[in-house]
C-alpha cells in the first residue's frame, strides 16, 4: 500500500537534510510502528506523507498504491486515503468542529463519488463515535480543538480518523500526553480500526502504546533512514536496551 | 468642514452646490429647518475635507469623491425581505419614506418629511463640530426617512428593520430613534440598493434609563455607490447599547460612530467586520465620549481585504474628566489576504480622568499556515479551506452577538459576500 524508496528530504525554510534516503514498505492490513530516538525524522516523516510544504523532497518517491503522492498537495492525499494524527493538533478558533467534520467528510464522499451526508446521518455516525471515544458532544459544540486539553485533541484526532475512514492512518506519537485510560480508550478506537484493506503507520518513542496497538513490523529510524526493522519483539529489546545497541550495529 | 477655503471646487463639489440650488424648492422644512439647511450648504461651499483634515486623514474626501449622480425621482426600488423574518420593515425608498407602516404596538413612528415641515426635528439637524461633512451634506440635503419611537418599558419580540434602499441618483435620509425608559428592541439598518448612487444617511439614537437596544447596521451597497453614513447615540443610565456594524460593499464608505454614554452605569459594545473587496475604500471612525463615571465599554473590529481595497479604521475614545470608572477596550484585527490591499487603524485614547481602565490592540496577520494545512489533511481543498479560515476570523465577533436569530441571519449576509468574492 505504501511504498517508500530511498527518501531524501529537507526543511524548506534553511536546507536542512532530515530524511536522508529512507526506505520502507508497509503492506494493506499492515500496523508499523516508527520508533526512534529525538530527532531521528519521526514527525517530519508524517508530515511528508501528509504533503507540508515546510519541506521539499529532493531525491526518492513515495508510491500509495503504486502512484507517486509527490505532487499532491495535502487535500488531495486526504481524499486519495492518507489520514495523518497529529502530534499537536491545532487549535481553530471560530471554526465550528461540527460544521468542520461535515465538510471534511462531505469532501471524502466527493472523491468516493457519493452524495453528501444528510444532516441526521451525519449527527447520528458523529454521535456514536464519539460515544466510543468516551467523548462528551459537548466538547464537539465548541470551536475545533480550542480549550482542548492534551488528551481530548488526541481522542478528537482519532475520533476524525474513525470518521473519515481512510486507508492509510499515520498515527504522530498518539500516546503522548495521554493517561493510561485515555491511552487505553485511544488504542480501542485505532483497533477497531484495522482491517485488512488499511495499514497504520504508529511514530511512538515507546513501547507502552504498542502493548495496546500492537504490531505487526517494526523499524527504527535514526538520522533519517530506516537502520533496522524487525517484528513485535525488536519493540521489547530496544525498550530493554535503548537505542545505542542498534544505532551501534548499523554504524 | 475644512477651514481653509479651496482654491478651486472640484466637479462633485461643483455638482452639489448646483443641486442645491435646483433641490431647494423641493427640500420639507420650516424656517429653522430651512436655516440649517442653509448653514450645512455654507460649510460645503468652504469645501470637502481633505487629508490635512485630521478626522479625514486616511480618507481625503475632497479627492475621493469624484461623481456626484443627479437626483432621479423616477427611479423605482421595493422593499427587501428583512434578514430577520417577521421584522416590522420600515422602507425608505430611493430616499422617501412610506405613508402605510406596520403598526406595532408601544411602537409610534412618523415620516421625517412631517417632523422636517412641521420643524420638531430643526435641533437634531446640527452638524457635529466644524469637520463634520457627513452631517452637513446630510442636513442640507435631507428629505425624509422615519422618526421611531419606542414607549417606555416595551419589549418588542421582533426586530424593527429599516430599510434605506437606493436606485441611482441621490439619496439622504435621516432615521432618528427614541427608546424609552427600560424598553427593549433589536433594531436592523439596511443599507443597500442597485445603482451608483451618492447616498448620505444618519442614524440617531436615544436611549432612555435601563433600555436595552442591539442595533445593527448591515451595509451592501453595489460595488458603485457612495455611502456617507452616521450613527449618533446617547446612552442614558444603565442602558446598554450593543452596535454592530457590517461593511460589505460599496465604493467609498464612510461609516462614522458617534456615541455618548450620559448616565452612569451605561455600557457600549462596538461589534464589526468590514469585508472589503474590489478597489473600494472603506472607513470606519468612531468617537465614544464617556462623559459621566461608571461606565463601560468594548469595541472588537474585524477586517478582512482582498484585490485592491482599501481599509480605514480610526478609534477614539475621549475620557472627561468627570469621568472616573471608566472601563474600555478596543481591539483592531486585520486580515490581509491580498498584496495591493491595504488597512490604516488609528486608535486614540484621550484621557482626563485619573482612575480608569482603558486598552487598544491592533493586529494585521495573514492566514495561517499551520491552520491551512491542518485543515486541508483533512481533505477540505484549498480554497475552501481558506474560506473557512476567513470566515472564523470574522464569524467569531458575530456569534458573540448570543442570539441565534440574529447570528444565523448575519452569518447568511456573510456567507453571501463569501460566494461573491471567495
Amino acid at each position: 500500500m505504501l511504498e517508500i524508496r530511498n527518501l531524501h528530504a529537507r526543511i524548506v525554510d534553511d536546507g536542512t537534510e532530515i530524511i536522508r534516503g529512507l526506505n520502507l514498505t508497509v503492506k494493506a492490513g499492515e500496523v508499523a510502528a516508527i520508533m526512534g530516538p529525538n530527532g531521528s525524522g519521526k514527525s517530519t516523516l508524517s508530515y511528508i506523507l501528509a504533503g507540508r510544504e515546510d519541506y521539499e523532497v529532493t531525491e526518492g518517491d513515495i508510491l500509495y498504491n503504486g502512484r507517486s503522492i509527490l505532487g499532491m498537495d495535502p487535500a488531495e492525499r486526504a481524499t486519495s486515503g492518507i489520514f495523518l494524527a497529529f502530534q499537536y493538533p491545532m487549535e481553530i478558533p471560530g471554526v465550528a468542529t461540527m460544521e468542520f467534520l461535515k465538510v471534511a467528510m462531505n469532501e471524502q464522499r466527493k472523491a468516493r463519488g457519493e452524495e453528501p451526508l444528510k444532516i441526521p446521518e451525519f449527527l447520528k455516525r458523529v454521535k456514536e463515535a464519539a460515544a466510543s471515544l468516551s467523548m462528551d458532544m459537548a466538547m464537539l459544540k465548541r470551536p475545533l480543538n480550542v480549550g482542548f486539553s492534551g488528551g481530548e485533541k488526541k481522542r478528537a484526532e482519532i475520533l476524525q480518523m474513525k470518521l473519515l475512514e481512510p486507508k492509510l492512518c499515520v498515527l504522530d506519537e498518539t500516546d503522548s500526553g495521554l493517561d493510561i485510560d485515555a491511552l487505553k480508550i485511544v488504542s480501542d478506537g485505532v483497533n477497531a480500526l484495522r482491517t485488512p484493506d488499511r495499514a497504520f503507520l504508529v511514530i511512538t518513542h515507546y513501547q507502552r502504546l504498542l502493548e495496546h496497538i500492537v504490531p505487526d513490523s517494526v523499524h527504527v529510524l535514526y538520522k533519517g533512514q530506516v537502520i533496522k526493522s524487525g517484528d513485535k519483539s525488536l519493540a521489547l529489546d530496544l525498550e530493554a536496551n535503548g537505542y545505542a545497541g542498534v544505532i551501534g550495529e548499523a554504524a | 468642514m475644512n477651514m481653509h477655503t479651496q482654491p478651486q471646487r472640484t466637479p462633485a463639489e461643483t455638482a452639489l452646490i448646483d443641486a442645491f440650488g435646483e433641490r431647494l424648492s423641493l427640500l420639507p422644512g420650516d424656517g429653522a429647518v430651512m436655516l440649517k439647511r442653509d448653514d450645512a450648504i455654507e460649510a460645503i461651499k468652504h469645501g470637502l475635507p481633505t487629508r490635512r483634515v485630521e478626522s479625514w486623514h486616511y480618507t481625503d474626501l475632497r479627492r475621493l469623491l469624484n461623481a456626484v449622480p443627479d437626483f432621479d425621482p423616477a427611479a423605482a426600488v421595493k422593499a427587501i425581505a428583512p434578514i430577520v423574518e417577521g421584522s416590522a420593515v420600515l422602507a425608505v425608498l430611493n430616499g422617501v419614506s412610506s405613508t402605510k407602516v406596520p403598526a406595532v404596538e408601544g411602537v409610534t413612528v412618523q415620516r421625517l418629511s412631517e417632523k422636517l415641515i412641521d420643524g420638531s426635528i430643526a435641533p437634531g439637524l446640527d452638524p457635529y463640530g466644524s469637520d463634520d461633512a457627513i452631517g452637513a451634506l446630510n442636513t442640507a440635503f435631507v428629505a425624509d426617512g422615519y422618526f421611531v419611537d419606542i414607549a417606555d418599558g416595551v419589549e418588542l419580540d421582533k426586530p424593527i428593520e429599516l430599510q434605506n434602499l437606493q436606485a441611482g441618483g441621490q439619496t439622504h435620509v435621516r432615521l432618528p430613534l427614541r427608546v424609552g425608559a427600560g424598553a427593549k428592541a433589536v433594531i436592523v439598518e439596511r443599507q443597500t440598493g442597485d445603482g451608483a448612487a451618492l447616498v448620505s444617511s444618519v442614524s440617531q439614537l436615544v436611549l432612555g434609563e435601563g433600555a436595552e437596544v442591539t442595533w445593527l447596521i448591515v451595509q451592501e451597497q453595489p460595488e458603485t455607490a457612495t455611502h456617507l453614513a452616521q450613527f449618533k447615540a446617547h446612552i442614558g443610565k444603565n442602558a446598554k447599547l450593543t452596535l454592530f456594524v457590517m461593511n460589505a460593499g460599496g465604493k467609498l464608505v464612510r461609516q462614522e460612530i458617534m456615541v455618548k454614554t450620559t448616565g452612569e452605569g451605561a455600557d457600549f459594545k462596538l461589534r464589526g467586520i468590514n469585508l472589503l473587496a474590489g478597489d473600494t475604500h472603506s472607513d470606519v471612525t468612531m468617537v465614544l465620549d464617556h462623559t459621566v463615571p461608571h461606565t463601560t465599554s468594548t469595541e472588537v473590529i474585524r477586517n478582512v481585504v482582498t484585490g485592491k481595497a482599501r481599509g480605514v479604521f480610526q478609534g477614539r475614545i475621549n475620557v472627561h474628566q468627570y469621568a472616573q470608572k471608566t472601563n474600555a477596550k478596543m481591539a483592531c484585527n486585520t486580515l490581509l489576504l491580498s498584496d495591493d490591499g491595504e488597512f490604516s487603524t488609528k486608535p486614540e485614547l484621550e484621557i482626563f480622568a485619573d482612575d480608569v481602565v482603558c486598552g487598544h490592540g491592533a493586529t494585521v496577520t495573514e492566514i495561517d499556515h499551520d491552520h491551512l494545512f491542518y485543515l486541508m489533511a483533512r481533505g477540505i481543498d484549498e480554497k475552501s479551506a481558506r474560506g473557512l479560515l476567513v470566515k472564523a476570523f470574522v464569524a467569531e465577533v458575530i456569534e458573540e452577538l448570543d442570539d441565534e436569530t440574529i447570528v444565523e441571519a448575519l452569518e447568511a449576509r456573510l456567507d453571501d459576500w463569501f460566494v461573491a468574492h471567495g
